[in-house]
């Protein structure tokens, strides 16, 4: 089951890079992008960062609700 | 600042440190074995683990560090919140499950699980050693932080007592006690850091005239016709509106600053001035603050000596709001949607320092106010390490991402975190774990922004350290919430020092003293040596703890996620995901990125300026964060080596030593 959660950790792993990067690109090169209020009157800078964060507490959610328990469970593995 | 101690506060403060103390002896008595000191015999719930990873990581850094730098420069200090929080999204979905696969007690078990190599066990306990002192230094800084406001005790006495107690607290216990204190301090703080958002938010932002000391900053207009010739130099004998006050003449470091001094003739109270053009030859003169270090090694606040007596002078509580929208007064509660978006409408002050070398040998520190635009402090760029990406400068720029990068990476290779994995039964338990961790330090995260804004907007920070600002936040709502409040942040400092000596103590007998020996030490012997360990790196951190008092500790910080995540990272993600790596791959790797980091920290600008108090232009390191170039470094050095090395023997059939990503 090792391998399962692996492969699920990893695709799970490049969302996350993608919308990080996103951030850290945008935050780095285009910061006046940053400044704009799309919603509610607070700015993208606000809405981005608490958005990466719930984003990996929804990511870590599905990790624990689609991995697998090792098989041979109290075994020495 | 000059506090006073309330009885109150330090009822509730020995109150939660003789908590502390009593659980750690409690469970202390428990784990006589090597396996119940280092892992806690692998069986603390996967609950408790994971809110203690909470404990663990949400330390003097996050609490004091992040509010502080947000209450200072606004939303650069969360950029610290997000990076940290994303390198738990390694940690949970990467090195988890493999780490408590392979490992036993140490980083360097996981490492060399495949090889049993002496040199991987040397250079996996050295890089553990480094990567933990650097992440001592931060908390004892905060220690030092937390008892002058509580206390009134100097910045050294605070260390010295985290020290003294958390050396006592290793040396009884081991990691069950340590698990436990965190648990309880992990949940307090995040239970606590939401009470203070509730009422942050319940309290809303008020117009103030000055800070909670009800002092009022003097401002002069100095008409046009006012004085012909500029005020700085030649110097004028009096300003008008300022009667019974001489200028000072600049001398030294002063001279072509943008400040004036001004002399009380009846008190000899030196008061400092910003003086700014405000559009048609008009100036303004804005009342500052300074401390200075007489070359006699005095401190002097406003030239006298610090006190509240006669003849004495001390610096004044600052930060507030001059305007909101709307021309109102006061807000009342908001929403916490409508607080991001009141603070954008205002116009808050911000405090910023000059250091002005006195032309006897000592050194001025002015501070000064710096009105802005709230929308200002809610986006990235209005820190001087980052104003960078709003200049244009592609150094700067790189710099920023570079910083980025090793958060991302450096939670997911520090020793304490990585430790936590082997404290609970299995691959599952650690996930599960790992995922309550997310969820408590995530939470945590989003109320930085609410605590370090309310503590920019609450008129009560200390100019000089902005360590101090989630504190000083709660004691301008509530003394004995301010009283818990710094309990819990201290008790945890206690808690995530245990855990970094522990892992410290871990590497030294787990991983050099018994490499260097022919046979391993028993386990009485091998639990008495790493107690020794611990005394000794516990002095270690004391001292560096004073060394390095008045830096931002979550910048601090920073600096040790750099050389985890350059050293450990690249061979931990090797280990687990290239069959090719050798034994002698991991061990360059491990050597480069710890050393190409250490060095280029030692050489950057920041360190020149703050630690060296040298000029940063003469740094060597092009920019401060060395991630972006020592984490490739790293990788590169580790895939290089393995490739020129013979290729380990063909994989046996034990799960052990099975990398995770076997096609």
């Amino acid at each position: 089951m090792a391998s399962h959660n692996a492969r699920l950790g990893l695709r799970l792993f490049t969302v996350y890079v993608v919308f990080y990067a996103a951030y850290v690109l945008t935050s780095a090169f285009a910061p006046a992008a940053m400044d704009v209020t799309p919603l509610a009157g607070v700015s993208l800078a606000i809405w981005s960062g608490a958005g990466l964060i719930v984003l990996a507490l929804v990511l870590a959610g599905l990790y624990g609700a689609m991995a697998k328990d090792s098989v041979s469970e109290g075994v020495d593995a | 600042m000059i506090y006073d101690v309330s009885a109150v506060a330090l009822a509730v403060f020995a109150a939660f440190v003789g908590l502390t103390l009593a659980i750690s002896f409690y469970f202390g008595s428990r784990a006589k074995s090597s396996a119940g000191y280092f892992a806690a015999h692998g069986q603390i719930p996967w609950f408790v683990n994971g809110v203690a990873f909470a404990g663990d990581y949400l330390s003097a850094a996050s609490f004091l560090g992040i509010c502080g730098m947000i209450a200072f420069y606004g939303y650069d200090g969360f950029l610290y919140s997000i990076g940290y929080l994303a390198g738990w999204v390694v940690a949970l979905l990467v090195v988890a499950e493999p780490m408590k696969r392979l490992g036993k007690f140490t980083f360097a078990d996981a490492l060399n699980a495949r090889f049993q190599s002496r040199g991987i066990k040397i250079v996996a306990g050295v890089s553990t050693l480094v990567v933990s002192v650097f992440y001592l230094i931060p908390q004892m800084v905060g220690a030092g932080v937390l008892v002058q406001p509580l206390l009134n005790l100097p910045h050294w006495a605070g260390v010295v007592m985290v020290g003294a107690v958390v050396i006592l607290i290793v040396v009884t216990a081991g990691m069950v006690s340590t698990t436990w204190v965190q648990f309880l301090k992990g949940a307090l703080l995040v239970v606590f850091s939401l009470v203070l958002t509730v009422l942050v938010l319940n309290r809303g932002f008020s117009v103030q005239p000055g800070g909670v000391d009800g002092y009022l900053f003097r401002e002069i207009a100095l008409p046009n016709d006012g004085v012909d010739e500029p005020l700085l130099a030649p110097p004028v004998a009096r300003v008008p509106g300022l009667p019974n006050e001489t200028v000072v003449p600049a001398e030294g470091g002063w001279v072509g600053k943008p400040f004036v001094r001004t002399r009380d003739d009846a008190t000899g109270r030196i008061s400092v001035w910003r003086v700014r053009e405000i559009g048609d030859g008009e100036r303004l003169l804005s009342e500052a603050q300074s401390v200075t270090s007489t070359a006699g090694g005095e401190t002097l606040i406003g030239g006298l000596p610090r006190g509240v007596g006669d003849g004495q002078a001390t610096l004044h509580p600052v930060g507030q709001i001059v305007a909101l929208p709307g021309g109102e007064d006061a807000t009342g509660p908001v929403g916490p949607l409508e607080f991001f978006r009141t603070l954008g409408q205002s116009d808050v002050v911000l405090w910023r320092s000059e250091k002005i070398a006195e032309p006897d040998g000592g050194v001025t520190t002015v501070y000064y106010s710096d009105r802005v635009e709230g929308s200002r402090v809610l986006r990235p760029g209005e820190h001087p390490a980052f104003s960078g990406i709003r200049s244009g400068s592609l150094l700067d720029r790189v710099n920023f991402i570079s910083l980025m990068l090793a958060l991302f990476g450096g939670t997911a290779s520090l020793p304490h975190i990585l430790i936590r994995y082997y404290t609970v039964k299995d691959e599952a338990a650690a996930r599960k774990s790992t995922i309550v961790g997310i969820a408590c330090i995530g939470f945590f995260y989003v109320l930085t922004l609410y605590m370090g804004l309310g503590a920019m907007t609450s008129g009560a920070l200390d100019p000089t350290d902005s360590n101090m600002a989630a504190p000083l936040l709660a004691k301008s709502i509530d003394e004995t919430l301010f009283a818990m409040i710094s309990a819990i942040a201290f008790t945890t400092v206690l808690g995530t020092v245990s855990g970094l000596i522990l892992a410290s103590a871990g590497a030294v007998t787990h991983d050099l003293i018994d490499s260097f020996r022919a046979e391993p030490l028993d386990d009485e012997r091998k639990v008495l040596a790493a107690k020794g360990a611990s005394v000794v790196v516990g002095v270690v951190a004391i001292v560096l703890g004073i060394l390095f008092q008045g830096i931002n500790v979550s910048y601090l910080v920073g600096w040790a996620f750099s050389v985890a995540a350059s050293a450990n990272l690249p061979a931990l993600v090797l280990l687990l995901f290239w069959p090719r790596v050798t034994k002698q791959g991991i061990v360059a790797g491990v050597l480069v990125g710890m050393l190409s980091s250490l060095t280029w920290i030692l050489l950057s600008a920041d360190t020149f300026a703050k630690v060296y108090g040298l000029s940063a232009e003469d740094a060597l390191a092009p920019f401060s964060q060395p991630g972006l170039v020592t984490i490739p470094l790293g990788f590169l050095t580790t895939a290089a080596v393995s490739l020129l090395t013979k290729p380990p023997e063909p994989l046996s059939h034990a799960g052990a030593s099975e990398p995770v990503a076997s096609s």
